[in-house]
């Protein structure tokens, strides 16, 4: 039996979200879409001052 | 506001209280009360987190710091998509796994009694008190504005939303802000939509030239409240700790149907809460520029307070500050075009000689509005001279039509309840867990008697928040020293959660003791602030200072301490 990882962003079910098979990959999506929100308040800074 | 408001108004705000106090009025099981339903879904966990998050000032405050400041307060919510994804990677699988009702017994299990107690009174004092002004501060805007009496607003607040918080517990909460959230999104984006179709073609480049759209600033500056590093560093320990271990957070993400679905809920917030914070952002950044072509803007938005005093011995003081106003905002308004023309003429030259005539015009007339608000201070020491906070319900009851004037009064007072009920069930749920069956443990496997305890300690906790509120009228300046004293609490009793979580080696009275010197730490470096402005550091940045020294303090208390790691760090889960 595999043993129980210390990592704490480890899998320890499946999410159920279509596309994702692990939590890690939910996490960096959010992640992902954080800093896509980020780059597009900082362009749209940019453009309208 | 007519009959027809009125009718939009209790029936929303009444009927979501009566329909959750209904559906929930059978819950006896203490799981049920204190958690939720077991079969909660992750979309009503993550509405209900977002629900309590988001109180009154989210939607009244808001758009109308953006009117005045732009859209920069959008940085404070940078560092929460990263907290939510610690907390729903580490804090939310140890809760669930130990099974615990609140964040404080997870303390208790990895620490000992004292570390559980100093975490559970943390919390009950300052969220105790800020239940007091979460009626409180929509009720003074709102019955200031519709001529309603502040006493009567806030015990009718208080008392509806204690009718379906000790009748449900948990359960009714959930169902409660589901529905209030549907009202809130429903409203806020009906008055966007409205003030769109009222909005001049070139809006948002007006905005922007203004200054009003400027969402991220770079500048590593200390002193600067909002910069992207502030709300990122800053943000993110505020949020860590709030989401990790305010107990009105942690019981909205616990129950459900499974871990699956609190986590799904608390990625919902990491994904929609900067859009929806932008959204309302943008709202006051736009409601400037309406307000810019309007003829009759007010030099002061708290109308009440202004014309209170403009009929007094300053009469001729105030009417001298108005026609400065008028003459300045027609100026202004001519300006403005000049720069839409020069700019749609495609001349460079042309069109920065036009900004800079509207920035200078913008100037004089903020100007202006600091000698309306000296006039008024003159005139009366204790006059409310802030009046952001009565921009956008002026729009909604001047601009709105007859219905959605009641959607959007009905929305203020959704957000308050659920916040409200949210921080009753939490403030219940503490006090009947870590305090009551502390001291009475024979008790605690009376699962009958622990739900009548823990509806009367909900109950005790929305009538003292009614008392409070009611005081509060008497002194006001307790407000900012309530919202002080939760900024400087966090803190350390999240540096206490962070060493629980990541140092398994650290014991009991090392963490405690290393708690209490990072929190002396903390309100030192802020009494010192206030000694020397000059020196003064944005508040954001106590959060990092406080939980950093809580930490290093612990792990060199307990070097000091020396000894074997404690038993109950290797049998208590932490990441």
């Amino acid at each position: 039996m595999k043993p129980p990882s210390s990592d704490p962003l480890r899998n320890e079910e499946s999410p159920g979200v279509p596309g994702f098979r692990s939590w890690r990959g939910v996490y960096l999506f959010v992640f992902l879409f954080f800093i896509v929100c980020v780059v597009l308040l900082a362009l749209l800074s940019r453009a309208f001052a | 506001m007519n009959l027809f408001d009125w009718v939009v108004l209790i029936g929303t705000m009444v009927g979501i209280a009566v329909y959750g106090a209904w559906r929930t009025r059978h819950t006896d099981n203490l799981n049920t009360y204190l958690k939720g339903n077991h079969n909660t879904g992750w979309l009503t966990i993550g509405l209900s987190v977002m629900a309590t998050q988001a109180s009154t000032i989210t939607y009244l405050s808001l758009p109308g710091q953006a009117y005045e400041n732009g859209i920069a307060f959008i940085q404070n919510y940078f560092g929460l998509p990263l907290a939510l994804i610690i907390v729903c990677a580490v804090f939310l699988p140890i809760y669930r796994k130990l099974g615990v009702y609140t964040a404080y017994e997870y303390l208790g299990k990895r620490f000992d009694t004292k570390t559980r107690l100093l975490g559970a009174t943390l919390f009950l004092l300052q969220r105790g008190l800020q239940a007091g002004v979460t009626i409180y501060a929509p009720a003074i805007i709102l019955s200031t504005v519709l001529g309603w009496r502040l006493d009567l607003t806030i015990i009718f607040t208080g008392l509806l939303v204690i009718v379906y918080t000790v009748t449900g517990g948990s359960a009714a909460v959930n169902l409660t802000q589901k529905w209030q959230m549907a009202v809130i999104f429903g409203g806020m984006i009906t008055a966007f939509v409205v003030l769109l179709t009222k909005l001049p073609p070139d809006a948002i480049h007006i905005a922007g030239a203004m200054g009003k759209l400027e969402g991220v600033d770079f500048t590593p500056d200390l002193k600067r409240r909002y910069t992207i590093w502030s709300g990122l560093l800053g943000g993110f320990f505020l949020s860590l700790s709030y989401f990790g271990s305010d107990q009105s957070q942690v019981q909205r993400y616990i129950g459900g149907a499974g871990l699956r679905e609190g986590r799904l809920g608390l990625m919902f917030n990491a994904m929609f809460k900067i859009p929806m914070q932008f959204f309302i952002v943008m709202l006051g950044a736009l409601l400037f520029v309406f307000y810019q072509f309007q003829p009759n803007t007010p030099v002061f938005f708290n109308q009440t307070e202004w014309q209170r005093h403009a009929q007094g011995p300053q009469a001729a003081t105030f009417r001298a500050v108005e026609e400065k106003h008028t003459a300045l905002h027609a100026d202004k308004q001519n300006k403005i075009r000049a720069w839409v023309s020069a700019r749609d003429s495609g001349e460079a030259g042309a069109e920065e000689k036009a900004r800079a005539a509207m920035v200078a015009a913008q100037k004089a007339s903020v100007a202006v509005h600091q000698e309306a608000r000296d006039a008024l201070r003159a005139v009366d020491p204790k006059a409310k001279v802030k009046d952001s906070d009565y921009v956008f319900i002026t729009f909604i009851l001047t601009q709105l039509p007859h219905g959605v004037i009641g959607l959007l009064i009905a929305v203020m007072f959704a957000s308050a309840l659920s916040s409200k009920a949210g921080e009753l069930n939490a403030l219940g749920t503490t006090s009947t867990i870590d305090l009551w069956r502390h001291f009475r443990p024979l008790a605690a496997h009376d699962e009958a008697r622990n739900v009548r305890n823990a509806k009367f300690f909900t109950a005790l906790w929305g009538f003292f928040a009614i008392g409070f509120a009611l005081f509060i009228s008497f002194a006001e300046n307790l407000i900012e020293a309530l919202n002080i004293v939760a900024s400087i609490f966090y803190p350390a009793l999240l540096g206490v959660f962070v060493v629980a979580f990541f140092l398994k080696k650290v014991g009991a009275s090392a963490v405690f003791w290393a708690a209490l010197s990072a929190q002396l730490l903390v309100i030192t470096l802020f009494f010192l602030g206030k000694a020397y402005p000059a020196r003064e550091i944005g508040y954001l940045w106590l959060n990092p200072i406080g939980c950093t020294a809580c930490v290093v303090f612990s792990l060199v208390l307990q070097a000091i301490i020396g000894g074997k790691s404690p038993p109950d760090a290797r049998t208590v889960p932490a990441a």
